[in-house]
């Protein structure tokens, strides 16, 4: 359309010679008389309008602008503009119809190129807007595509640096394996080695015990020996048995025997706790089953559905458990059977028991979850009061606690003192008893003693009388034996006499009265030394003394004051105290008694 | 010193002269002696039938069976050095033997009433060291040494029935003791758990940490807490017990009671050396009531403190921290009451219903250093250094309401 404009506008303007020779060169820079053209159009064509048309035609050439104007138009398809001819010398008479009609045409034609023209316009701003449009988009997408190129060379950056340390930590963790794959490897040769070595020493330490052992049995040390008083007797009782291969097949099943116990009696075992745990699960299934019937009345579609289930399953298990009871227990089908149906039953009661709270969790206000309230709160009382319960129960027992410690320190001071108390009386009693024995003991040791003491009064005044009798005897057979001279007889007499009744006490004393006779005894002297003696063999340095007392008699009487005290230290203890005490009682007496014989 | 089976000999053995003499209480005038000569002896026991001695001599070299019956002389030979190498059945008719032949393990079951050799198979382990039978006499629990945890189970007639082994590398198994219902055998180890394995499947069925921090509030914790002394010396009041004055060193010492200590609480622990052998950590002493529902253990890592488990619920029952390391506790045979000492100068009582501390009395200090029960559970025998003491039980009572004593030189 471009080149058509290019033509036509020449052709309507037909006006300067600048645009009769644009006529002829058709192939102009179009935009730029495009853009004429623009400016021409849109200016109302007044003035340009008749300078143009003036410049086409004029007077002079009218035919040839007719025919040249036919031809253009012919050649754009309009219709002639001459009549048709009627002659061919004939003139070509100019058809106004023609003309008026091309003419409205090309009106017609210019205000659709007008038109499309504008149009054409608008749509050139509109492409222009939208041109803007799309390159700032594309240079907003430019940047965005910069910037997002940046980014992702700084991820893929990161992402290295990322699979570097990752690519470290695996290699640290296949270094860490290795190593510890390594020691296992090191832990397991030093194992190796160690029973190797071990191995070692213990086979040489077998050899030791196999020549220790050599020399043992070798040494027939009869040291080895068991020294038994008797036989003892098996713990059974029964005799021993040799050693046969019957006993040892005898062994051999008794041992069969006690496995073969042992496995019955752990298969009994399991058998029993096999039924029990059946007889549970069908007591399961049983109440679950009865659990999930009641569940008819609720409209539910599900429930209906495992109410279906349920029924179908009851009649299924009352099958089942009709079979169970007639088979054995242990049969595999029936076990898998069991474990299914309880498995199936217990998938129910799950989704029911989830519908139920599901039920709870979206109704807050109806009936059955105030029922869960209430039932909370008093789940919830009653743990408080269970708590509360728990707390006194624990007071009480640290008080009990208290007061047995109390009671333990409090009662050893009570029973303490009681019992301090009862031993106290015991011993009282005791002492008691004992103050009355000794009592009683004193009673008779003083009894005693009275008797003793009158005993030996009654012995003093028999002794003083029996004294007193012998002296007043001596005088008489002083007397008698101055009268008359016979020593040997009377002397036997006297001494036999006095020996036999007198004491060894009297005798000194008695010895004395002798010495101190006179001489005229002389000769009975020694015959009464000797009859002394012999009646006195206790005495030897009596015997002693009465020799030298005899001799002393014999050569003076100076010897008699010394032989008392040679007597003194001779006698012992009492003896001599008695003695000094019968000399010094009576030094009256026998001077007395001698100055009297005398 | 052993008493025989039927309690009618007495078996006195000096293991530096190498005899073993037997004395009869039937007959005070029958007399035996063993000499074992240039044998040495090493140890000796009875065998369950009373009539038998066994004799270990010197380098383990052999176990000589004498025969009181028909004084007879049978010989084992290459019996193992081990912990626990010689086991009888409960009931007596059947003893396990370990033995190492050519650096390789071996377990020989022998018949006690004649001394036949029943079984003899080798067992999978680098360093035999225990063997023990079920009561109910027909497994054999067989374990390693603690350089490697293993334990073996071996039926009567000498099939393996199952291997266990709980990890490996550390140092293993420290202690074994099986139920009395022959249902669970507890392992204890040296990382501190026992493992309870079951009798159906051998595989284990749960196994007790021992941690030193107690934070379920379920467990009863009993802790061991002095009693203040009475007030003022002036007071000296007569003690209860029906002994007589006692001095006043003794009522200076202080008693100690029971209190329940609240949950959560850490227990004492204490270190071991990391670079010594047998280091004082792990289970080391495990005991089942004889109702097999409880079982009582102790942590070597916390030596002060017994834990006692619920085998019906398999958790952690209660605790008991005494303020003295455990020398040893030991369950009565007939009901669930445990006694524990600590070489103090108590004995300490538990029983599900309670626990008490009970003070021995004596003259001056008594050191509790072991304790045996009665088979009757009515009574226990106190030993401390040289003296022992008998402990009464009412049975009509609780437990520790009365205490007799009765004084002995040892």
């Amino acid at each position: 359309m471009g080149d058509w404009m290019t033509v036509t506008d020449p052709g309507l303007s037909a006006e300067s010679q600048n645009i009769s020779l644009y006529t002829s060169e058709t192939k102009m820079s179009p935009s730029s008389l495009y853009s004429q053209q623009v400016l021409c159009s849109s200016i109302p064509l007044s003035k340009n309008v008749h300078s143009f048309f003036s410049a086409f035609c004029t007077e002079e050439n009218i035919e040839q602008s007719i025919s040249y104007l036919d031809q253009e138009l012919t050649t754009f398809g309009f219709p002639s503009l001459y009549e048709e001819p009627k002659s061919k010398e004939a003139k070509k008479e100019l058809n106004i119809v023609a003309v008026l009609n091309c003419m409205n045409e090309l009106l017609v034609l210019q205000r659709k190129n007008l038109l499309a023209q504008e149009n054409v316009e608008t749509q050139n701003l509109k492409l222009g807007s939208d041109m803007d449009h799309l390159q700032s988009c594309y240079a907003k997408l430019k940047e965005q595509l910069e910037a997002s190129r940046r980014e992702i060379i700084g991820l893929q950056e990161r992402d290295r640096q990322l699979q570097c340390k990752n690519r470290n930590l695996h290699q640290l963790l296949k270094n860490e394996k290795d190593e510890v794959q390594k020691l296992q490897n090191i832990i397991a040769s030093r194992a190796t080695q160690y029973n190797h070595d071990m191995k070692r020493k213990e086979r040489e330490y077998n050899k030791l015990k196999e020549r220790l052992h050599q020399l043992v049995m070798n040494k027939k040390d009869k040291k080895i020996a068991m020294d038994v008083l008797n036989y003892v007797g098996r713990a059974d009782g029964k005799r021993g048995s040799w050693r046969t291969g019957k006993t040892e097949a005898r062994n051999e099943d008794e041992m069969y025997k006690i496995l073969l116990n042992d496995y019955e009696y752990r298969q009994k075992q399991i058998l029993m706790e096999n039924a029990e745990l059946k007889k549970v699960l069908q007591q399961m299934k049983k109440e679950m089953i009865s659990l999930l019937s009641p569940q008819k009345k609720t409209p539910r579609e599900r429930a209906d559905e495992s109410t279906g289930a349920v029924i179908s399953d009851v009649e299924e298990d009352g099958g089942e458990l009709s079979r169970e009871s007639m088979w054995d227990l242990s049969c595999e089908t029936v076990r898998e059977q069991l474990t299914n149906s309880i498995r199936k039953q217990w998938r129910i009661l799950k989704s029911h028991v989830e519908k139920l709270d599901n039920q709870v969790s979206k109704v807050n206000l109806e009936g059955f979850n105030d029922e869960d309230v209430i039932s909370r709160q008093d789940h919830e009382q009653e743990t408080e009061k269970l708590e509360l319960e728990i707390q006194q129960c624990k007071e009480m027992i640290k008080t009990q606690q208290q007061l047995l410690q109390q009671l333990a320190t409090a009662c050893d001071d009570d029973t303490t003192s009681l019992l301090r108390d009862c031993y106290l009386l015991e011993e009282k009693e005791r002492l008691k008893e004992e103050w009355s024995l000794f009592k009683e003991q004193k009673k008779n040791f003083e009894r005693e003693r009275r008797s003793f003491t009158e005993a030996a009064i009654r012995l003093g005044l028999e002794r003083k009388a029996f004294e007193e009798e012998r002296a007043s005897w001596l005088k008489q057979q002083f007397l008698n034996m101055t009268t008359f001279d016979h020593p040997n007889s009377e002397n036997v007499k006297l001494f036999s006499a006095f020996s036999g009744s007198s004491d060894q006490d009297n005798l000194p004393v008695h010895s004395k009265q002798r010495q101190k006779k006179p001489p005229s005894t002389s000769n009975g002297s020694p015959v009464c030394t000797s009859k002394m003696t012999k009646s006195l063999p206790a005495s030897p340095t009596l015997d002693s003394c009465q020799t030298r007392s005899c001799v002393s008699e014999h050569s003076s009487v100076s010897v008699l004051t010394v032989t008392p005290e040679e007597m003194k230290p001779d006698q012992v203890g009492r003896e001599c105290t008695s003695q000094t005490w019968s000399v010094v009682s009576r030094p009256g007496a026998q001077p007395g008694c001698s100055v009297d014989a005398l | 010193m052993e008493w025989s089976a039927d309690s009618l000999f007495i078996l006195c053995a000096m293991y530096k002269r190498g005899l073993v003499q037997v004395w009869s209480l039937e007959q005070p005038e029958w007399h035996c002696k063993i000499d074992e000569g240039s044998a040495g002896l090493v140890a000796s026991c009875w065998s369950p039938d009373g009539r038998h001695i066994l004799n270990t001599t010197e380098f383990h070299l052999r176990v000589t069976v004498w025969s009181l019956c028909t004084k007879s002389v049978s010989y084992i030979k290459y019996p193992k050095a081990c912990q626990q190498g010689m086991a009888f059945t409960r009931d007596g008719r059947y003893m396990a033997l370990a033995e190492r032949r050519d650096c390789k393990d071996f377990v020989s079951i022998f018949v006690c009433s004649d001394w036949q050799l029943l079984r003899h198979f080798d067992t999978d382990t680098q360093d035999l060291a225990g063997v023990e039978w079920a009561p109910n006499g027909c497994v054999l629990a067989v374990w390693d040494s603690c350089l490697e945890y293993k334990v073996l189970l071996y039926s009567l007639d000498g099939r393996l029935l199952s291997v266990y082994s709980a990890y490996e590398w550390s140092l293993g198994i420290k202690s074994v003791a099986w139920s009395p219902s022959s249902q669970f055998l507890a392992i204890g180890s040296y990382d501190g758990k026992v493992r309870l394995l079951n009798h159906v499947t051998w595989k284990m069925t749960t196994e007790f940490g021992h941690p030193a921090a107690i934070s379920n509030p379920k467990t009863v914790v009993y802790r061991e807490v002095e009693k203040s002394p009475p007030p003022g010396l002036g007071h000296l009041s007569l003690p209860p017990s029906r002994a007589g004055a006692r001095p006043l060193t003794n009522a200076a010492a202080s008693e100690s009671k029971y209190e329940v200590a609240s949950v959560p609480i850490s227990l004492q622990t204490l270190k071991p050396a990391a670079d010594r052998a047998n280091p004082r950590m792990g289970v080391g002493m495990l005991a089942f009531s004889p109702d097999s529902y409880f079982l009582a253990t102790r942590n070597d890592n916390i030596p002060n403190a017994v834990w006692v488990w619920d085998i019906q619920k398999l958790r952690l029952f209660v605790v008991l921290e005494q303020l003295c390391p455990v020398r040893s506790f030991q369950w009565d045979p007939q009901q669930p009451r445990l006694a524990i000492c600590t070489g103090g100068n108590k004995v300490y009582l538990w029983s599900p219903a309670g626990c008490v501390s009970v003070q021995v009395p004596g003259e001056g200090d008594f050191p509790v250093l072991a304790l045996c029960w009665h088979s009757s559970g009515d009574s226990l025998a106190l030993l401390g250094k040289d003296h022992f003491c008998l402990c009464f039980l009412e049975t009509s009572k609780d437990v520790g309401a009365a205490f007799g004593r009765r004084d002995s030189c040892t």
